[in-house]
């Protein structure tokens, strides 16, 4: 699996109130909640990214309440993949869910500026930045989150023991 | 292996053997639960897994709390799907109107959580029970599905950070402090990952309450629990509950990540200043901060105690006439309570909107939301940008006393000094 596209980079502590403000919390469709995703740093942000692109974040990326609407909206949004130098545990978890990609690299985060081309190899955990030339390695995920992601997430692992 | 009070609770649930911080487990779970925001979202994951029937309908609570009541067509929308959801279930613990309050408030106040039980909430504030003595975590929606229909979910087992507080609680000084203290030291991603056990005679000393209100914030160091030993005030606490739990303490020998110590002797009330809860400084620091709104209420102190702390500084004195200050006892028999001690009158006569259990304005949600440039000192526990409205507001957070203190007198004022 590999990803391309621009990154889009934001501080530490990205909460989950930038990710999406609770006013837009009323609705449940991917849609509507992605063209209000990041809202809450900056009005109309959103405009910036094209289908594809890549969200690059700081420290402790999703911090804040555990509405799974942050990462619905990110995904909405266009964006399939967060590369981020830490996450918020439930954030992490409720993406996994979602199926948005979370790539946790510390601090290699400084090898990426807003708007740099990346690819990324998900299989070998190579990140390349092509505007600047440069090569990340990161981490293969932990084994239990990979055999986790092989079944398809959560709706398909329950929807499996539900039916054993 | 010697276990820390987070893996004690996690081992009474699971089948496997815990043996170290890392280890993957699958647990039973005692209750789980959503609110009108996160319930939605979890009904809908729950029918795509092809779930029929909840593992047990008295073991799910939904408690329409966020935007309660009701603040506009699409939220309504939203709980009226709830609604139908919890008839079709046969849902015991449904809750909109006159029974519901704030959910990690009402939750302990009707016996539904305690000691040794193992919650998981469709809401960050979840570990808030920790202060009972429950492992009690936040997950998303779908998370909080997959319990539903299978009573169990899967968790990494934490490592523990052990917080100590020693000395004695100046007066003005209390729960609230303690926590704002620790984020300010440890930062917001502090305990990422991570769970807190707290100890020590300030910790023995404290009421049931302000245990809750300490657990409460253990996710905005990013934690995930924080939890408090079972002692004779919890066994008494959720015996008036109508439950039977037992006395808990972590294991002799137990292994910590590190241990952090505090001697809260001559400590100052804290302030976490914007945008983030780790911005932490006392009281005689923040000066000169003119305040347009004052809210007591929030799962982290929306409590009588919270609500006598805050009555006790007002009585007798009036609300800066430019401040609106917002009072949400956060459930209806905490409101009632309150009206029969006078509280609800003190706060009347010094000029307080008293509203209903609500979560409301910690969110941004309704009922006190700040325009441009507006700034407010809240009880709540979060004061990340645009918070509680306008991205160009600003959010203080602070104890019920110096949140009384500061609304007497329009900006952010030190109890000590009335």
């Amino acid at each position: 699996m590999s990803y391309q596209g621009t990154a889009h980079k934001v501080g530490d502590h990205i909460d989950t109130d930038a990710i999406i403000p609770a006013r837009f919390l009323v609705t449940t469709d991917t849609k509507e909640l992605g063209a209000n995703c990041m809202e809450g740093l900056e009005a109309g942000w959103v405009k910036r990214v094209k289908e594809g692109d890549i969200m690059v974040g700081g420290e402790n990326f999703g911090c804040g309440s555990s509405r799974e609407h942050a990462p619905i909206s990110i995904l909405g949004a266009g964006i399939p993949v967060v590369v981020a130098h830490s996450f918020a545990r439930i954030f992490y978890r409720n993406s996994f869910n979602m199926g948005l990609l979370l790539i946790e690299i510390g601090d290699d985060i400084a090898k990426i500026s807003d708007r740099d081309e990346i690819s990324i190899d998900v299989e070998k955990g190579v990140i390349t930045n092509k505007t600047t030339g440069t090569e990340i390695t990161y981490p293969p995920l932990p084994t239990f989150m990979r055999e986790f992601l092989d079944k398809g997430g959560l709706i398909p692992y329950v929807r499996e023991k539900l039916n054993a | 292996m010697a276990h820390t009070l987070v893996q004690k609770v996690l081992q009474k649930h699971t089948d496997q053997q815990i043996t170290e911080a890392g280890q993957i487990v699958q647990c039973n779970v005692s209750l789980a639960l959503a609110n009108d925001i996160t319930a939605p979202l979890a009904i809908k994951s729950f029918r795509a897994m092809g779930a029929t029937k909840v593992f047990d309908k008295d073991r799910v609570a939904l408690v329409m709390d966020h935007f309660t009541p009701q603040k506009d067509i699409e939220s309504a929308i939203q709980v009226k799907g709830v609604r139908e959801f919890a008839a079709e279930q046969d849902i015991t613990h449904y809750y909109e109107g006159g029974d519901c309050g704030v959910e990690h408030a009402l939750l302990p106040e009707l016996g539904l959580v305690g000691p040794g039980d193992i919650v998981v909430g469709a809401d960050s504030h979840t570990c808030t029970y920790g202060g009972l003595g429950a492992f009690a975590t936040g997950l998303g929606s779908t998370d909080v599905a997959g319990a539903m229909a299978l009573g169990s979910t899967w968790f990494k087992v934490p490592p523990t950070i052990k917080v100590v507080y020693n000395g004695t609680l100046p007066a003005y000084v209390g729960a609230k402090d303690l926590i704002l203290k620790l984020i300010g030291e440890i930062g917001v991603a502090g305990a990422l990952y991570k769970a807190l056990e707290f100890a020590g005679p300030v910790v023995d000393a404290l009421d049931v309450e302000g245990r809750m209100c300490i657990a409460n914030m253990a996710i905005e160091a990013g934690g995930k629990c924080g939890l408090f030993p079972v002692d004779a005030k919890t066994i008494a606490y959720t015996a008036e509950r109508g439950r039977k739990d037992e006395l808990m303490v972590a294991d002799e020998g137990a292994v910590y990540e590190r241990v952090v110590t505090f001697d809260v002797s001559g400590m100052s009330p804290q302030i976490a200043c914007p945008h983030l809860p780790e911005n932490v400084k006392p009281v005689e620091d923040v000066r000169n901060v003119r305040v347009n709104q004052v809210v007591v209420g929030s799962c982290t102190n929306g409590r009588i105690s919270d609500l006598r702390e805050a009555a006790a500084i007002l009585k007798g004195r009036k609300v800066a006439k430019h401040v609106r200050a917002i009072v949400l006892p956060a459930t209806p028999g905490i409101w009632k309570q309150a009206l029969k001690e006078g509280l609800i009158e003190t706060f009347m006569d010094a000029g307080c909107i008293v509203g209903p259990a609500t979560c409301g304005p910690c969110l941004g949600g309704h009922m006190g939301i700040l325009a441009d440039g507006e700034v407010a000192i809240a009880t709540t526990n979060r004061n990340f940008r645009g918070r509680m409205g306008s991205l160009e507001s600003e959010v203080y957070l602070s104890s019920p006393c110096v949140a009384a203190a500061s609304a007497i007198a329009g900006e952010i004022a030190d109890p000590r000094a009335l």
